[in-house]
């Protein structure tokens, strides 16, 4: 028994990850003495373990995003230390392959899916009149899917250890005879558990955008946010099935001894790229275009124009849509399937540059003849249009097949999709967050701070990755853990760009607590002087959201409201306004879904048996409660009402 | 909505009845009838979506309420399956020689025909 | 929520916003189980070959097997289509009548499939023998899973309708079980056609 808990169970032998241990227990002693010294246990249960607020539901996806942010930010900083000088023994290969592997996985799946879902949560019921989402009993279950997937997830780290085989996992190497052992069952199970979660949340938002826009408000009259959320939505739901099965396909392969992804059998490991990529190219654009969608709404907002080219916007997000399940191939040209297969992914890459061309053009004309104001969520949008270009031209020449033979799997490659991902992804989840902040929290960040950590971040941004298209014509294959002595200069240039980052993303931390403490309170709902819907509410931001849903008569709701004077609190139309009640059955559900998750990656198949016996028995739970709901009075509408707007007068 | 009051369900047995014909002639073109094989494959996969057309619009009731959502998201998802299908038999149909096959050695063009015909 | 009509009148699953709203999010649910099937139906025919040293399919499938079958779940989603026919009609003996005779078959389905797996195992064509007889046993197995679950739905949803009668919710729930139904007959179809049928010509 012991053998097996010091051999097996805990990873041991590193002294990075017995620190690691230690402050994973002294960190979680702290929180439990904190919540028991403060008696906040019940508090956390009614208000955010049980809850089913879109909001709270929002919030919690963000801090969960951000914790994420951290992690395989340290995950990049071990690399790039790793990767500075030649001859390193900082880590070694076996250590270096988990890093990276947890780094991409996290950041793809743990980081930046929850970030924009976060947001999306928070902002699409505002910003379309409704007081929840559809389903919001099942919203609960895709967060806490998520987050229990994600634990799972990061357990790898200290129990059994970490993925090695990269973010994508490929087969044979991750198959069950070159990487036996419960590392490879953490990453399929982790993704599993939470892909549900995703899913469910694909579903949910394209049932509330559809059917729960207050009247009057068209398709063609939403937020630009609100249809980049309705698109990414649509693609979550046809994408997220083709993750599924493939995770499922090779969980079965290491676990109940399948040939799917095997050299014996006649298997056929490049099936396993072939569906990943399936999935994975379509994920590409679910990180994308919420990120689109915010920047439209910033740029908007600070140049104080109507968005240009609404309807070209629209247009072009769904050609992305489209194209985004035409593509999958470019991810492995190298695997030689033919000039014609080639030739028509080559083509099909390259035609999905059009569409966000015209987005960029876009953007560029709303600010034509702009008033601009640069507050920080303008800069980071500003900062985001010329990093995000070089990625976007870079992407060009990945996708011509002849040419990709040599960049793929080398650092130009690395440098291509970071360029994409951060300024596209990263940049647009910071100016969300800055942008909605007070809607949130009711006070702005800190202008000074989030200026002083947008100018770290971008110049670091561009230190660390621009010389890495270099370090790939050098011919530095990616997934190295070892430099060669004429790649030194340019991989410390690269380092000190990842330092910048990183005391940019501190003092983005920094200022979050900062402004808790000294940032002046929000007196009115409309911080930015802004343009939809989500700003006509009060700030905070009532449960119920809106007393009283307002008749939209045009683009822009909120904007011309203000003109004409309308309001989201009719004290003479006020009705009862019907709610859904919290349930604690979403996280029990959820950590039932851990634990066979759990005994799965062991193969301790009465583990995950009762595991799915308790999943089974929620969810029969869930079919026999006939609860509908409880009704907000219109006196607790007035009373909440009136509070909320003294400030206004 | 009165069709659905009456007591006789005529909508469901025609549909019930033309989905057992349609199953009977893929049975039978495959047993019987005695075609070359890609004309098999062909015909048996038409009737085999006509009858899923059967069961989405007689037994399901695709075009109730939502109705244009509903048709556009199934029509998108048989888009979708169809993309997956043909797109990855199409990528990975290269260079597989398996045992049984007598064409062994026949080359890599020869493989390739032959994975066409199997699907 | 509020805001939103409800209606008196029209079947009882659709009276209510949020049921409508259920029914709509089933349906793009489905749209979701379109793209997992096709997952498993391309890893089907990708592998499709693939038999190592195991039997191949055309020396394990039979004709009658496969038709039993077949017949089996098509009259089971027939008949839960009556089911459905009698709860617009609002009546709820037939509902039930009909929707017990849904769940005989589709477990009469369930029992040839477990017949028919312990068959082919005997044979020497097991989930771990080669990677077609892999795809094979998850595809099938997965369809499988999908009968069986809804055997346990349909279960407890008979004790809510007989607990609760028919009503708004148990109507729209049991409108929900008769889409999942007859859509597990629509991907039985394509597995019929493309794994049986053309593994027996082929």
């Amino acid at each position: 028994m012991m053998d097996f808990l010091l051999n097996e169970f805990l990873v041991t032998g590193d002294p990075l990850i017995y620190g690691a241990m230690v402050s994973i227990v002294l960190v979680s002693i702290a929180i439990v003495f904190v919540l028991t010294y403060f008696r906040k246990w019940g508090y956390l249960w009614r208000e955010w373990l049980t809850t089913v607020d879109h909001k709270k539901i929002g919030i919690m996806y963000i801090i969960a995003a951000i914790a994420m942010l951290f992690r395989g930010g340290v995950d990049a900083m071990l690399m790039r230390a790793q990767l500075t000088l030649p001859n390193t023994e900082f880590l070694n290969s076996q250590h270096y392959n988990e890093i990276f592997t947890t780094h991409g996985t996290i950041m793809i799946i743990f980081m930046a899916m929850p970030f924009l879902i976060g947001l999306m949560n928070f902002v699409v019921p505002l910003q379309i009149g409704a007081r929840d989402v559809a389903f919001p009993f099942l919203n609960a279950v895709s967060f806490w899917s998520f987050a229990f997937g994600a634990m799972l997830f990061n357990l790898s780290f200290v129990i059994g250890g970490s993925p090695d085989a990269g973010w994508t996992n490929y087969a044979p190497l991750a198959g069950p005879n070159l990487n036996p052992g419960p590392a490879i069952n953490y990453y399929l199970l982790g993704l599993q558990i939470s892909g549900i979660g995703t899913l469910a949340t694909g579903i949910n938002f394209m049932v509330t955008i559809l059917k729960m826009r207050a009247p009057g408000m068209t398709l063609m009259r939403m937020p630009i946010f609100t249809w980049s959320s309705l698109i990414t939505s649509f693609i979550i739901t046809f994408a997220f099935p083709i993750l599924t099965v493939a995770l499922a396909l090779m969980t079965i392969d290491r676990i109940f001894g399948s040939q799917f992804f095997t050299l014996t059998g006649e298997g056929m490991p490049m099936m396993w790229a072939n569906l990943f990529w399936l999935w994975g190219h379509p994920e590409v654009y679910i990180v994308i275009l919420p990120a689109f969608g915010i920047f439209s709404e910033v740029i908007s907002t600070f140049a104080r124009k109507q968005l240009f080219g609404y309807k070209a916007m629209v247009w072009s997000m769904l050609l992305i849509a489209g194209l985004s399940f035409l593509v999958w191939v470019h991810h492995f040209f190298t695997m030689g399937a033919g000039a014609g297969v080639n030739s028509l992914f080559s083509v099909t890459t390259m035609l999905i540059s059009v569409p966000t061309g015209v987005k960029i053009f876009n953007w560029l004309g709303t600010m034509y003849k702009g008033k601009i104001r640069f507050d920080t969520p303008m800069l980071w949008s500003l900062g985001f249009i010329p990093c995000f270009v070089i990625g976007g031209v870079t992407g060009v020449m990945l996708a011509m097949a002849a040419a990709d033979y040599q960049y793929h799997n080398t650092y130009f490659l690395v440098a291509h999709f970071h360029n994409v991902l951060i300024a596209g992804t990263v940049f647009g989840c910071f100016a969300g967050l800055t942008f909605w902040y007070p809607k949130m929290f009711g006070h702005k960040m800190n202008e000074k701070l989030g200026k002083i950590s947008f100018w770290f971040f971008v110049i670091g941004f561009n230190v660390c990755f621009l010389p890495m298209y270099f370090l790939g014509f050098m011919g530095m294959p990616r997934r190295t853990y070892a430099i060669e002595p004429e790649w030194m200069p340019l991989n410390v240039v690269s380092t000190v760009g990842a330092v910048l980052m990183a005391i940019g993303f501190i003092v983005f931390v920094y200022n979050i607590y900062y402004s808790f403490r000294y940032s002046e309170r929000e007196k009115t709902g409309d911080t930015w002087d802004g343009r939809a819907l989500e700003w006509a509410t009060t700030t905070p931001v009532p449960f119920y959201n809106f007393a009283t849903v307002p008749e939209i008569t045009g683009p822009e709701a909120f904007w011309k409201m203000k003109q004409e004077g309308g309001t989201t609190y009719d004290k003479d139309n006020l009705e009862p306004i019907h709610m859904p009640s919290d349930s604690g059955v979403p996280f029990i559900m959820s950590a039932f879904m851990f634990v066979a998750g759990f005994g799965l990656v062991w193969e301790w198949m009465v583990v995950a048996i009762a595991g799915l016996i308790g999943i089974l028995a929620c969810m029969v739970v869930r079919s026999f409660d006939y609860d509908h709901g409880f009704h907000v009075s219109v006196e607790e509408i007035k009373e909440t009402e009136e509070k909320a707007r003294e400030g206004e007068k | 909505m009165s069709a659905e009051n009456e007591k006789f369900p005529k909508q469901h047995i025609v549909g019930f009845l033309g989905s057992l014909v349609l199953t009977l002639a893929a049975a039978w073109a495959v047993v019987g009838s005695g075609l070359p094989t890609h004309w098999i494959i062909i015909s048996i996969m038409v009737m085999a979506v006509v009858q899923a057309f059967i069961q989405l619009f007689m037994f399901m009731h695709l075009t109730e309420k939502n109705g244009s959502i509903q048709v556009g998201n199934m029509l998108h998802a048989f888009f979708i399956a169809a993309v997956i299908i043909a797109g990855s038999v199409w990528t990975m149909s290269f260079g597989f020689s398996h045992n049984h096959s007598d064409n062994g050695g026949g080359g890599e063009e020869m493989q390739m025909e032959e994975q066409e015909h199997n699907h | 929520m509020s805001g939103h009509s409800e209606l008196t009148t029209g079947p009882l699953e659709y009276r209510s916003h949020e049921d409508r709203m259920t029914v709509l999010g089933f349906w793009l649910f489905l749209g979701a189980e379109i793209a997992l099937f096709a997952t498993l139906f391309a890893t089907y025919a990708v592998l499709f070959g693939r038999t190592a040293d195991a039997p191949t399919p055309q020396e394990l499938f039979e004709m009658p097997m496969a038709l039993t079958m077949t017949f089996l779940l098509l009259t089971s989603s027939f008949t839960c289509g009556i089911a459905i026919h009698e709860m617009r009609r609002g009546s709820l003996k037939g509902l039930l009548t009909w929707l017990i005779i849904t769940l005989a078959l589709g477990l009469g389905f369930l029992g040839f499939e477990i017949y028919e797996f312990v068959h082919y195992a005997h044979e020497g064509a097991t989930l771990q023998s080669s990677a077609y007889w892999s795809s094979f046993f998850v595809l099938t197995g997965t369809h499988g899973a999908h009968v069986t679950l809804g055997i346990c739905w349909a279960v407890l949803l008979i004790i809510q309708l007989k607990k609760r009668g028919l009503n708004q919710m148990t109507a729209r729930k049991t409108f929900v079980l008769g889409l999942y139904w007859h859509f597990l007959d629509v991907i039985w179809i394509f597995l019929f056609t493309s794994v049986y049928l053309i593994g027996m010509v082929v």
